[in-house]
């Protein structure tokens, strides 16, 4: 029963978020202001954990190619799939959510104790639209473009491995990048990135909008968004592949 | 003129507000008292919907706030102005863009006539030379006159304060006090004010209302309240012997 309430009141808070605003240039201004705060805020973490990745996937992937009928150029292929498929756009969500949601659910959380929220009712606005529709579309858009990035810089880490790596060439590196390169892979990514975009701001948005008490339950309310919002990312990772690629 | 009749406001089963009746007069400082518990702020939040009532009519000039529709509402609260008892600024914005931000919002006003407009009503409520300073730099009684002046800038007719004294000195106390209801005879708005500071209302209480257990325990003015022989109202207003003897010799 009290996922059924949270599901109802989640869906009736989207459907305040996504009226038509008061004012478009307001609107417009603080997507660009989002866009900065949670998109190009979170590059540097997006780059530091995807060069690692890479990397890593690289260095792991070599290590247990030990059959010599096995050609090594798949390593450079699995590193590519791996990035394309799952780390660039799911893991980099877990991560965003962690960064971006816990941010989101306690600054609409403080918002909300603090009676800030009242306050833009009471001048007549709508206040769910205000904080929450720029920060959706804000990582709608950024989002995808964090994830190619992620994807290029993976790709980047694996190559700069191949240089510890005795047994692996960069041609053979390279030669797997682009042995049987399936460019769906790249829009299955991205329309991964774009849902879990959506999760990453909407869930914590929606824990930090219906903050009830003090500082303590806003640290909780941006814990249980972090944890959902993580949940419903891998849940939707499922369907998503469930749906497109097989 | 804002008329309350009837309400009724409740939670979990718990009667907070029964059967509140007052009549709110325009161009007058109305104070709404009562100890703590006694549903001051739910009866505010009511009448400016932050609570949704169980049943009564709130009727701001003639216009029932309790069957008007969500868009409705949003077109008369930009006639209210509010006062919150934290003063309720944006964090993440300085002082003028705090006071600027409703112009932003409903006025198409260029962006000298809204800096002009919030700097006029700054120095109405005597803040000067702290328009690019954040909430969090300047002092609770510099905050609370910042959202004073917020929430007058659209000229609003009616306005709601909210414990506008709460972790004030008693000198500070009075001055917000007084720019409260010297702006509310300026502006000709219905004001509202809830507080159990003893202070205010004897300084600004044109019209006293006393809440006991949710209801209205009675009405008057700041004379009348010297001498009424309301046990309930005389154990809150005058709960010091001082204040008895303040009492006697009035």
């Amino acid at each position: 029963m009290k996922l059924l309430y949270h599901i109802g009141r989640y869906v009736q808070l989207m459907l305040r978020v996504f009226q038509k605003p008061e004012k478009q240039s307001i609107y417009l201004r603080q997507i660009v202001i989002e866009m900065d705060k949670l998109g190009i805020n979170s590059l540097g973490i997006v780059i530091i954990i995807s060069f690692f990745l890479g990397a890593v996937i690289t260095m792991q992937t070599a290590y247990n190619f030990e059959n010599p009928l096995i050609p090594l150029y798949l390593i450079g292929l699995t590193t590519r799939d791996s990035m394309l498929l799952e780390f660039s756009s799911t893991i980099v969500g877990l991560i965003l959510a962690g960064k971006v949601g816990s941010n989101i659910a306690s600054e609409i959380g403080a918002m909300r104790v603090t009676e800030q929220i009242d306050a833009l009712e009471i001048m007549g606005i709508n206040s769910a639209a205000y904080l929450i529709f720029p920060k959706i579309i804000a990582t709608l858009i950024i989002n995808p473009l964090l994830t190619i990035v992620s994807m290029f810089v993976g790709i980047f880490g694996g190559y700069l491995s191949v240089f510890t790596i005795t047994k692996l060439t960069v041609a053979d590196y390279f030669y797997g990048l682009h042995y049987a390169l399936n460019t769906f892979y790249i829009t299955y990514a991205i329309v991964k990135t774009i849902v879990f975009a959506f999760i990453i701001t909407s869930v914590p948005a929606y824990y930090g909008y219906y903050v009830e008490g003090g500082s303590l339950e806003v640290g909780k309310n941006s814990t249980a968004a972090v944890v959902y919002s993580s949940i419903l990312i891998l849940l939707f990772n499922m369907i998503i592949t469930q749906i497109l690629l097989t | 003129m804002i008329e309350v009749k009837n309400l009724h406001k409740s939670f979990d089963g718990r009667s907070i507000l029964n059967d509140i009746s007052v009549k709110l007069e325009q161009g007058r400082t109305n104070l709404i008292i009562g100890q703590s518990g006694s549903g001051k702020t739910v009866f505010l939040k009511s009448l400016v919907g932050l609570h949704e009532v169980d049943s009564g009519h709130i009727l701001y000039d003639g216009r029932d706030f309790t069957k008007m529709r969500f868009k409705e509402r949003k077109l008369l609260r930009k006639e209210i102005g509010m006062l919150f008892q934290g003063g309720a600024l944006f964090d993440s914005m300085t002082v003028e863009e705090n006071v600027i931000f409703p112009l932003n919002m409903f006025t198409d006003l260029s962006t000298e006539e809204k800096r002009e407009r919030a700097n006029f009503f700054l120095n109405r409520v005597n803040i000067m030379n702290a328009n690019h300073k954040f909430p969090a730099e300047i002092s609770g009684g510099m905050q609370k006159r910042v959202a004073i002046a917020r929430a007058i800038v659209l000229h609003p007719q009616y306005l709601f304060c909210d414990e506008p004294n709460s972790g004030l000195d008693p000198s500070t106390s009075i001055l917000i006090d007084n720019l409260i209801q010297e702006i509310s005879y300026e502006l000709n708005m219905t004001t509202v004010v809830i507080t159990h500071d003893m202070n205010s209302v004897m300084e600004i209480g044109d019209n006293i209302i006393f809440l006991y257990n949710g209801q209205k325990w009675w009405e008057g003015t700041k004379d009348e309240i010297m001498h009424t022989d309301n046990p309930e109202l005389n154990n809150f207003v005058f709960p010091s012997k001082l204040m008895r003897i303040i009492k006697d010799q009035a």
